[in-house]
């Protein structure tokens, strides 16, 4: 169940980021949702797209590292406590939230990505619950 | 005033006699006692009866950091351990750092010669003295203690630490002299200015070392601080600070020539240059006993002024350093060299070999900038994960050379490689200017 999401490291530059959303424009690459942690000195995308091999193919060409990490992406409704049903389950299981960010899917409710210290631990604790997942092939509906 | 008129102000003549008498008693020494300079004196087929005075000082073979490094730790002691009573110690360009031990004689004679510089500086038994050079391995707070005991200054072995302790003392106790390094006095000043306490100091001296400064710090300090501050050169190959210090007339280091004699080479052919000519400072030592030094090539790049001082010494007199002929930094008073800091980040996971080192003064305190290159295959995306190997880089350097560097991560790629001559590193100081 779990997503491959692009992570890629930046050094604060200025334009950096630009040339990396260029590159994967010039590579015909879709970009589904991103999300950007940042220090003083470097930031790190995260990103999901259409074409994981490509993009980072197009990224290493470019002198710009990426890895891809497994991620769990979910839609919930847009109702109260739904994440915290979410949450709960994934602490219930002692499992940390190593970061999470909302996605642009156009979908109804909140999508959402989360990156956690075990992710088979995590989709077998969020297995009881009725929550819609995003699998890879799912976001391929979403592209034109 | 002058400590030691007879020696300070020896007619040239004079000097050169009493140079050329214990250099040859210098260099018997080393080649009865020393195994490893007789060998090397023997490779060129010199004998002890070769050396008949200064004149012949060229025929010797140059001692260099990497004999210090092949015989540490005690390979170049020319006495038994049992005669040493001090250990000092200063970083190498890798590894093994550089050693020295003394004799009850050699600790004598190196306060004397801090006694001579710390008069130069117009100290005497009735100033307070504050040392604030680090005491330890470091030659320079037991090197500067020393001497100020010998003049009968009552000195405050305050070592470094909190400014502000460092502070208090001096106001509360009155301190009229201080030794430390010169930028740490200018932070000093600066701390002083900001809590309006600067009219409660009463320096009137500062001597200061163990880094190279500006004319333009100098003139900084004494407006700041309304004192007079003074250059104190030396190496702890040769024995510490006070192997030269300069007087009121800032003409240049006195060298204490009756205890070191002083030579410039160039760097590159190892050819001794006629006086006055600029190039590496070599010196021999004419006293030791626990740890002689033969023509030893401290690698700092000067001239040598021979003509006779305004304050009536004779001594020759080391021009303001041009730079270094070797890549050692000198940062906050510690020698730093790009080598120990490359070797101390290649074991480190997750990080590339390449590196790029900054180094600038902000605030006048020297700044330490390193640069690492994240590894492609063992980046984490996870900010605490990056923060863990800033952190891990950050610990490994400061137990190699004992400065808190910042480190920045970089992309891969970005820096050069660190095979070949690659520069790898930008001062931005500009101490050499």
């Amino acid at each position: 169940m779990a997503v491959k999401q692009l992570s890629v490291f930046l050094e604060n530059k200025e334009g950096r980021l630009q040339q990396v959303f260029n590159l994967l424009k010039e590579a015909d690459i879709n970009v589904i949702s991103a999300s950007l942690a940042d220090t003083k000195d470097y930031g790190v995308l995260r990103t999901i797209v259409s074409d994981n091999e490509k993009a980072q193919k197009v990224l290493h060409d470019n002198g710009i590292s990426s890895k891809l990490v497994d991620i769990i992406a979910i839609n919930i409704p847009h109702t109260v406590g739904s994440l915290s049903s979410v949450l709960n389950a994934i602490a219930d299981a002692g499992i940390n939230v190593v970061y999470m960010y909302g996605l642009s899917t156009g979908d109804q409710g909140a999508s959402i990505a989360i990156k956690t210290n075990d992710i088979p631990g995590t989709e077998k604790a969020l297995a009881p619950l009725d929550i819609q997942y995003y699998e890879d092939k799912k976001f391929d509906g979403i592209l034109e | 005033m002058i400590w030691n008129e007879t020696k300070e102000c020896m007619p040239r003549e004079e000097l050169r006699k009493l140079q050329d008498a214990r250099l040859v008693k210098q260099v018997n020494h080393v080649y009865y006692n020393v195994p490893y300079y007789r060998k090397k004196m023997q490779e060129v087929g010199l004998e002890p009866g070769d050396i008949r005075g200064v004149d012949d000082l060229s025929k010797l073979p140059f001692t260099t950091y990497e004999d210090l490094r092949e015989t540490y730790p005690f390979g170049l002691a020319a006495v038994p351990l049992s005669e040493c009573v001090r250990l000092q110690s200063s970083s190498g360009t890798t590894g093994k750092p550089k050693i020295a031990v003394y004799t009850r004689r050699d600790i004598d004679i190196w306060a004397e010669c801090v006694a001579r510089g710390l008069t130069m500086a117009g100290i005497t038994k009735n100033d307070i003295m504050q040392v604030g050079y680090g005491y330890g391995l470091f030659t320079g707070g037991l090197g500067a203690h020393y001497g100020a005991e010998k003049i009968g200054a009552l000195v405050i072995p305050m070592g470094t630490g909190s400014t502000e302790k460092i502070i208090n003392m001096m106001i509360d106790c009155g301190a009229t002299a201080i030794a430390c390094t010169p930028s740490y006095l200018l932070h000093v000043a600066e701390e002083l200015e900001k809590s309006g306490k600067i009219d409660q100091v009463k320096l009137k001296a500062a001597v200061c070392g163990a880094e190279p400064w500006t004319d333009e710090m100098r003139d900084q300090l004494e407006r700041r601080l309304h004192l007079k501050a003074f250059d104190i050169y030396g190496l702890t190959e040769i024995a510490g600070p006070g192997v030269a210090t300069d007087c009121e007339f800032h003409r240049g280091l006195h060298i204490q020539e009756d205890h070191f004699l002083p030579e410039v080479i160039n760097p590159e052919t190892g050819e001794q240059l006629p006086e006055g000519s600029e190039g590496e400072l070599v010196i021999t030592t004419l006293t030791k006993e626990g740890f002689p030094m033969i023509r030893y090539r401290t690698k700092d790049v000067t001239n040598l002024e021979y003509d006779k001082c305004d304050c009536g010494r004779t001594t020759a007199r080391i021009q303001r350093f041009k730079g270094r002929s070797d890549d050692m930094l000198i940062i906050r008073g510690v020698n730093v060299f790009p080598s120990q800091v490359e070797a101390a980040l290649l074991n480190v996971d997750g990080i590339t070999p390449n590196y790029f080192m900054t180094v600038d003064r902000v605030d006048n305190s020297d700044t330490l900038e390193v640069a690492v290159e994240v590894e492609d295959r063992f980046f984490s995306d996870e900010i605490g994960a990056l923060e863990d190997l800033t952190k891990k880089v950050h610990d490994k350097l400061r137990s190699a050379i004992g400065l808190n560097a910042k480190i920045r991560l970089v992309e891969p790629n970005t820096l050069e490689h660190s095979q070949g001559k690659t520069k790898h590193v930008l001062d931005k100081r500009h101490l050499y200017d």
